[in-house]
């Protein structure tokens, strides 16, 4: 992966945003070791101790998936297509993380399960259990590893560090705060995170306004460069998909990005999910992608309008949309290079400091949910059972030290042969398609028997799979994000289909032990959150905070459609 | 950032973290920006200092977690086994 191409980006950093960098590495660790306090079992150690407020774990749920790929890809988005962006957060987004508050929450926090992949085994046993724990797992440190090369190629290119010796801060940084808090540090450290990046990418939109003469002259000169008007309104985005005809565009969109990729990505990814089962009620656990929906609705106002912003006032950028081939410079460069053209030093330091802490948070999400399936669901189900918590606290410990180690190792890997990591993305994107299939027929369906668990998820990923060598060698034409959507969708249809049929051929999983992991036979009572002390309030009602963040994108849709 | 015996996780107050943070980062830039941002910077960004106005918001931001947490302080339930963020869970209205 090439995050940044190799133009000369090299930030004039002094001494005093040198000292502002180093402020908040301090204040990173400080959270660490004050985290580390509270830490006497297992649970504390991968799971907070099922603890926090649903702000903190609100803005951690975010914040975890504000990494690298997600900062620059966006805002390189925004500086190649405009506005048609949104998408990947209205209908991206949005609508996923409500769902995964209202209708899923219940059976994963109120079942009591410490991870989604447990979630299978109490639902379908071994087998589909074995195929998440350890595609999750292997996912996990693998792109950790992606992560943080991302993070040492941006030290090298804005301040010089060699890479060898940036991918070993990095990973040092954060395995030194997630060994000593577990997940408290780096659910608190993803709260930080959160602030400081939008301190860094709020001003730089402030200022790219000022330079542009405002919104007007911001449309103004997009209108009149290369991309024209259409990159002004969100809808129909035929740019963005690859896709002609503007009504099957809007579908493509709606479907594949909004339906099936999102509800996968947000609703059964543990990274994200392991966020609100560290809450510290039922309630708190299903205002958490709510809460966190809310910021996820707004930030494209910081992240995507600096790659506009960036495309209309940065000459490289401008000379790369005209068509200019050669300059050394990428899209991903959209927000380093806004940054050099307009912030003065000092506000230059905070701007660099958020664009590592999004990184970091990347790699510490990546890092704190793999310890969590290794120790749980890899080592205490399958290699040794029934040791006492303290036991495992170690293991947790130590397998956060060896993701660590292995990342470092990926790491050194992707410097050699950068194209492998685009292999190794789409690869672990084929796991994840087909498995909100297998969770919504699960959770809904109880005649669904445990081989189709496991049957329809391998299933499923070979169908996306399927499609993507399809794509690859030419078979299936489809430019732009076309191959992804179609093969998510491929991969959901498959699941669907051979997990019914195989139901049919298969013995049911005993009622008796599907309470609180199945609709129909969890009682009502179980799947409702308490409305007493702290979940008291209207204010603190899921559905009613849901509602609000719908009508909110509804809105925005409609200003910007 | 009390001591707390209790082993749970509401070890300390993460809003008061933030407000340091903001309030160092504040005093900083506005300091910089009044008096230590020559003209060609400001040209930078269309005649805009923007490192005294990011320090005036980030000063803001710090007071604002400040009042937060001195308003709705964690509560430590008197009998000390389980620490919570009680009353901390306001979302942000």
């Amino acid at each position: 992966m090439t995050v940044l191409a190799d133009a000369d980006l090299r930030l004039d950093a002094t001494p005093l945003d040198y000292a502002l960098l180093v402020i908040y590495f301090v204040v990173v660790l400080g959270i660490g070791v004050l985290a580390r306090r509270s830490v006497s079992t297992s649970l504390d150690f991968l799971l907070s101790g099922r603890s926090l407020p649903a702000w903190v774990t609100g803005l951690a749920f975010i914040s975890a998936n504000l990494g690298a790929i997600e900062l620059l890809g966006m805002a390189a988005n925004g500086a190649q297509y405009g506005l048609p962006t949104v998408h990947y957060y209205w209908i991206g987004a949005i609508p996923a993380m409500v769902f995964l508050g209202l209708v899923m929450m219940p059976f994963y926090y109120g079942s009591k399960v410490r991870s989604v992949p447990e979630f299978l085994r109490r639902r379908f046993g071994t087998g589909a259990h074995l195929v998440n724990a350890l595609s999750f797992a292997a996912a996990q440190v693998l792109i950790a590893g992606v992560n943080l090369y991302a993070l040492a190629l941006l030290l090298n290119l804005l301040l010089g560090w060699p890479i060898p010796l940036s991918i070993v801060i990095a990973a040092v940084i954060v395995l030194a705060y997630t060994t000593l808090g577990g997940l408290s540090a780096a659910i608190y450290n993803e709260v930080l995170q959160f602030f400081v990046i939008v301190a860094a990418l709020l001003p730089l939109t402030i200022a790219g306004l000022s330079k542009v003469g405002g919104w007007d002259g911001l449309k103004e000169k997009i209108t009149a460069g290369p991309g024209g008007a259409d990159q002004l309104s969100a809808y129909p985005a035929t740019e963005l998909t690859g896709i002609q005809n503007p009504v099957l565009s809007v579908i493509g969109i709606v479907f594949g990005l909004g339906f099936v990729l999102s509800f996968g990505y947000w609703t059964t990814n543990f990274a994200e999910v392991q966020r609100a089962l560290s809450a510290k009620s039922m309630s708190a656990a299903r205002r958490t992608p709510i809460i966190g929906a809310y910021p996820k609705a707004l930030i494209p106002a910081v992240i995507i309008v600096p790659g506009m912003i960036a495309a209309v006032v940065v000459p490289q950028m401008q000379e790369l949309k005209a068509g200019a081939t050669g300059g050394g410079v990428e899209y991903n460069d959209a927000l380093p290079l806004l940054m050099r053209e307009l912030l003065p030093n000092g506000m230059l330091g905070i701007a660099i400091t958020g664009l590592l802490a999004s990184f970091m948070a990347g790699v510490a999400a990546n890092v704190s949910s793999f310890n969590t399936v290794f120790t749980y669901d890899l080592w205490q189900d399958y290699v040794k059972k029934d040791k006492p918590d303290e036991y495992y606290l170690r293991v947790g410990r130590l397998a956060t030290v060896g993701g660590t180690v292995i990342a470092i190792g990926t790491a050194f890997i992707a410097s050699g042969y950068g194209n492998i990591m685009d292999y190794i993305q789409a690869l672990f994107s084929f796991f994840n398609a087909p498995l909100f299939a297998t969770f919504i027929l699960g959770m809904f369906w109880k005649r669904m028997s445990a081989a189709a668990g496991w049957a329809g998820l391998v299933a499923g990923t070979f169908g996306a799979v399927a499609i993507f060598l399809l794509a690859e060698v030419g078979v299936i034409d489809l430019p732009g994000q076309g191959a992804s959507f179609v093969g998510a969708g491929v991969a959901f249809v498959v699941d669907i289909l051979v997990s019914v049929v195989v139901t049919l051929f298969t013995k049911p999983v005993p009622e008796e032990r599907l309470g609180g992991l199945v609709y129909s036979l969890t009682p009502k009572a179980d799947r409702q959150h308490s409305t007493t002390g702290d979940d008291a309030g209207w204010y603190r009602s899921p559905a009613l905070l849901g509602g609000g963040v719908l009508v909110l994108t509804v809105v925005l849709n409609i200003v910007f459609g | 950032m009390s001591e707390q015996k209790s082993h749970s996780a509401g070890l300390f107050d993460l809003r008061l973290v933030i407000a340091m943070l903001f309030a160092v980062y504040g005093v900083v830039l506005v300091v910089v920006g009044a008096w230590f941002t020559d003209e060609t910077e400001l040209a930078k960004a269309g005649d805009m200092n923007i490192n005294l106005w990011s320090g005036i918001g980030m000063a803001l931001l710090s007071a604002l977690f400040a009042v937060w947490a001195k308003l709705r302080p964690v509560v430590v339930p008197p009998d000390g086994t389980k620490a919570s963020d009680v009353d901390s869970d306001a979302t942000g209205h």
